[in-house]
């Protein structure tokens, strides 16, 4: 199990090398979606529209954060449930995007898509949400403002702290976590 | 009769939203610094430490814990010998959204379910109240996640099922549950009632002190079983594998039909959220 710090986007050749279990710090522009936004950037795409961002090598990050206290760029901001975007993964997967980030299992449906499109599911630690928002330095609502916590926003982080789980060899990491230490 | 005004129950109740989120219990902080020495992966060792730190820096700025500051569920114990000043539920939902504004806090209400609207405030609160002798009102407030709430659900079983089905249903419920509800988890059981008054019991079981007994020595011992089980199924901190899946099982049961046999499952997230005031 390696460390490695990444730069967004991500590339092929990057993505390449990493396998579940492996830690990364992800430094550059990241941005926020959840469902109700996944299911507006896939409405978009199929009528044809320009998307608030470009997807080609992007990392999407599930996440609602709270609002910010004054003083501070965001406020709390951990992953959510990865299941709820289910649906909506291999799509954006096929059109170029490398990396997304939340908590949680996935179907087979994004683990095949991630081996084919070479794409990978991070996780980040769900609940600690005070202690991640430390390594977000900005935070800008860029889509769906309308959706509140669920907006599409362009986060610009630095050694943001995720662990692979499903890498494009179609390794588990909660798969082989559990067995590992099932009774 | 002793009254109470309406406005003293919006400052508590804000108050207490606010210090339930960004606030970790100690029993947590207790019983998660204990699973650090029996974890046996290296990773899930470096989670559990990770909550701490988590949690230091929550109180010490004042954040919340947890993005999910959840939807704000209340329990109330009324007693009979006080009068309330104005409306109970239309000040506590004033709170939650006084609370909820002040403190930062993320609104994740959506007034219809299909719909799908935020109400941009966090309202309504889920209000339970009991009508209890004296003249004291009790409130506790129970900030509830989302991720872990998905996780849960209530189970018809007959009374054939016996102890031995209620367990099986506990474990697979957990199993089935996997990385999503942030463990390591609290699984509140209800078991018994009708329907609705099982999965009820499952939350209130959720509000016990970490790590304490169940006063019924048949329940406290049905409740370290599961707690064994449900650790060995190896899911571990976050999902990665490990010792720590649960750090508690609270069971909470209640009379019920002859013919039946509810059992519901309650999860919550190491960010076991609630903080009380007796006025």
């Amino acid at each position: 199990m390696a460390n490695y710090n990444l730069k967004t986007p991500l590339t092929e050749e990057v993505v390449a090398k990493l396998k579940a279990g492996d830690s990364c710090l992800i430094s550059g522009i990241i941005y926020s979606a959840r469902d109700a936004a996944h299911k507006k950037l896939v409405e978009a795409i199929e009528k044809r529209e320009k998307l608030p961002f470009d997807l080609k090598g992007a990392v999407i990050y599930y996440v609602g954060p709270c609002p910010a206290k004054p003083g501070y760029p965001i406020g709390p901001c951990g992953p959510t449930t990865s299941e709820r975007m289910d649906p909506y993964t291999p799509f954006l997967l096929a059109r170029g995007v490398k990396g997304v980030i939340g908590k949680g299992n996935r179907t087979q449906e994004v683990v095949q898509a991630l081996k084919e499109h070479k794409g990978v599911y991070f996780a980040a630690i769900g609940g600690v949400a005070a202690l991640l928002a430390k390594r977000v330095k900005s935070y800008k609502v860029i889509a769906y403002e309308d959706l509140g916590p669920e907006a599409v926003s362009e986060m610009v982080v630095e050694d943001f702290p995720v662990i692979v789980v499903n890498d494009i060899y179609g390794n588990d990491l909660y798969e082989e976590g559990v067995k590992k230490y099932r009774k | 009769m002793r009254e109470i005004e309406d406005k003293k129950i919006v400052e508590e109740v804000s108050r207490l939203c606010i210090e339930a989120n960004c606030i970790l219990g100690e029993d947590v902080k207790k019983a998660v610094r204990s699973a650090i020495s029996q974890e046996e992966s290296p990773l899930g060792k470096e989670i559990l430490q990770t909550i701490l730190n988590n949690a230091e820096i929550a109180e010490k700025e004042m954040l919340p814990i947890c993005q999910d500051t959840g939807i704000t569920v209340v329990f109330v114990e009324l007693g009979a010998d006080v009068k309330i000043k104005g409306s109970l539920e239309e000040a506590i939902n004033e709170g939650v959204r006084k609370g909820y504004k002040e403190g930062y806090l993320r609104k994740s209400v959506v007034s219809c379910p299909l719909r799908r609207k935020n109400t941009g405030d966090n309202t309504p609160a889920i209000i339970y109240t009991r009508i209890v002798s004296g003249d004291r009102l009790k409130i506790i407030v129970m900030p509830k996640g989302g991720g872990s709430e998905n996780m849960s659900e209530v189970k018809m079983l007959t009374p054939a099922a016996g102890v031995e089905g209620v367990k099986r249903y506990v474990i697979d419920r957990v199993a089935r549950s996997g990385a999503n509800p942030c463990p390591p988890i609290i699984v509140g059981v209800g078991i018994g009632g009708t329907m609705e008054m099982c999965a009820l019991q499952a939350k209130k079981a959720l509000l016990r002190e970490i790590g304490s007994s169940h006063p019924d020595p048949f329940y406290d011992n049905l409740e370290r079983e599961l707690l064994v089980a449900i650790n060995n199924l190896g899911i571990g901190p976050q999902g990665f594998g490990g010792r720590t899946t649960a750090l508690s099982v609270f069971i909470s049961s209640f009379p019920c039909h002859i013919a039946s046999l509810p059992v519901a499952v309650n999860i919550n997230c190491h960010a076991a959220r609630h903080k009380e005031v007796i006025l």
